[in-house]
């Protein structure tokens, strides 16, 4: 799930704008910006280094390169790389953070059928929350750091 | 209490402004161990069959998520010192001296329910944090814990001298921890909102020291409060609502 061929995934260009509500039954790679909000169950995220997501996201793995801001319910996996700004909640069986990612909310290792309810039940709008200028520089990135995996015990 | 710790702050601030006399920060990211009393302490709420919910104010640790996730607790992660380095906090208060809009700050972080949270781990956020958020930050954090929630906090000693580096804290253990130095060669980035943020580059400071006294001043409106004296010239202290 990594930066992948355009042929393999859906591909959103760094210079393309989308607003609303974004769905689709296969693997997504976002360069661009997308408000509003991404739905790819089953099928897999992954946010360049230039992406900016202003939405809740619904996947079965999710990477981060840029910035997310949303919750994410991502049915797998979830990483977030070392360039990473990430503000919202995740539920989700598995959580990676790359040293020198930033992140802001919630983990919640959640059993596979966790509903997306969770989110709304707890904490109603991330997005709002993260419009409060929540923003924040991102701690110093070591050239080779490992990434640590988290996974339900 | 704020004269006291300024007037550190100030020692602290003129002692290091001289070229050449900052220490440089360490170059590697690598880790120290410790054995911490306070999280020995903390640990045995950890060791609860009911989930909690604990807010970590540290730097994102995937230690921390896993170590707490994978004993079913739900975690919330939240820097407050890289947020206060926004640089659209900083105002003049009624004398014209600057200082951080803790009003402000308060709206953009820390914006739970009240009661929400079984375990707030402070770290050594008190001792780096600008004097003008540090009890304003310690009045949120009451409110977001529930009556006989805990907290955790470190705080230098005198001896610790004012150039102790900033570590961030990772939880391996049910007592030990491991020391990550804060690094403040920070790239400049641009936070979510899109604003710059390079204020962190001058590097993390030690703002003041507090001493016992102040420390129970700080943590006052709390029941009860716990001290752990470390060697390495670090007091644990844990508080409990």
């Amino acid at each position: 799930m990594d930066t992948p061929k355009t042929a393999e995934f859906a591909h959103i260009g760094k210079s393309v704008i989308v607003k609303g509500e974004l769905t689709g039954s296969e693997d997504l790679y976002v360069d661009g910006q997308v408000e509003g909000s991404i739905d790819l169950q089953g099928n897999n995220l992954t946010v360049g280094p230039n992406g900016q997501i202003r939405a809740n996201v619904t996947a079965k793995g999710v990477i981060v390169q840029g910035k997310l801001e949303g919750n994410i319910h991502a049915t797998e996996r979830v990483d977030f790389r070392k360039s990473a700004i990430a503000v919202g909640d995740v539920i989700t069986q598995r959580v990676a953070i790359e040293e020198g990612a930033y992140f802001k909310g919630k983990v919640d290792i959640g059993k596979p059928e966790a509903t997306r309810s969770d989110f709304k039940t707890e904490r109603s709008s991330i997005a709002s929350g993260a419009a409060m200028g929540a923003g924040s520089p991102i701690p110093g990135v070591p050239s080779k750091t490992p990434v640590t995996d988290t996974k339900k015990v | 209490m704020a004269s006291v710790a300024h007037s550190f702050m100030k020692i602290f601030r003129g002692s290091s402004a001289g070229p050449g006399q900052v220490p440089s920060p360490p170059q590697t990211t690598k880790r120290l161990s410790r054995r911490s009393s306070g999280l020995a302490e903390l640990g045995k709420s950890f060791a609860s069959e009911e989930p909690l919910c604990v807010l970590d104010l540290g730097s994102t640790s995937a230690a921390n998520i896993r170590y707490l996730t994978g004993r079913g607790h739900k975690i919330y992660s939240e820097d407050l010192l890289v947020a206060s380095t926004d640089p659209s906090l900083p105002i003049k208060d009624d004398a014209g001296n600057p200082v951080l809009d803790s009003k402000r700050f308060l709206a953009d972080n820390l914006a739970y329910g009240p009661g929400q949270f079984d375990v707030v781990l402070c770290w050594n956020l008190a001792d780096y944090l600008d004097e003008s958020l540090v009890k304003p930050v310690v009045g949120r954090l009451w409110s977001l814990l529930k009556p006989g929630g805990m907290l955790l906090a470190f705080f230098h000693t005198h001896e610790a001298g004012p150039d102790a580096p900033c570590y961030r804290y990772h939880i391996v253990g049910g007592d030990s921890l491991e020391m990550q130095h804060v690094d403040p060669r920070r790239e400049v980035r641009k936070g979510p909102t899109g604003v710059a943020h390079t204020s962190i580059g001058t590097g993390v400071r030690l703002q003041r020291v507090f001493n016992n006294r102040h420390i129970e001043n700080l943590f006052r409106d709390f029941s009860s409060i716990k001290f752990f004296l470390a060697r390495d010239h670090i007091r644990e202290v844990l508080v409990v609502r």
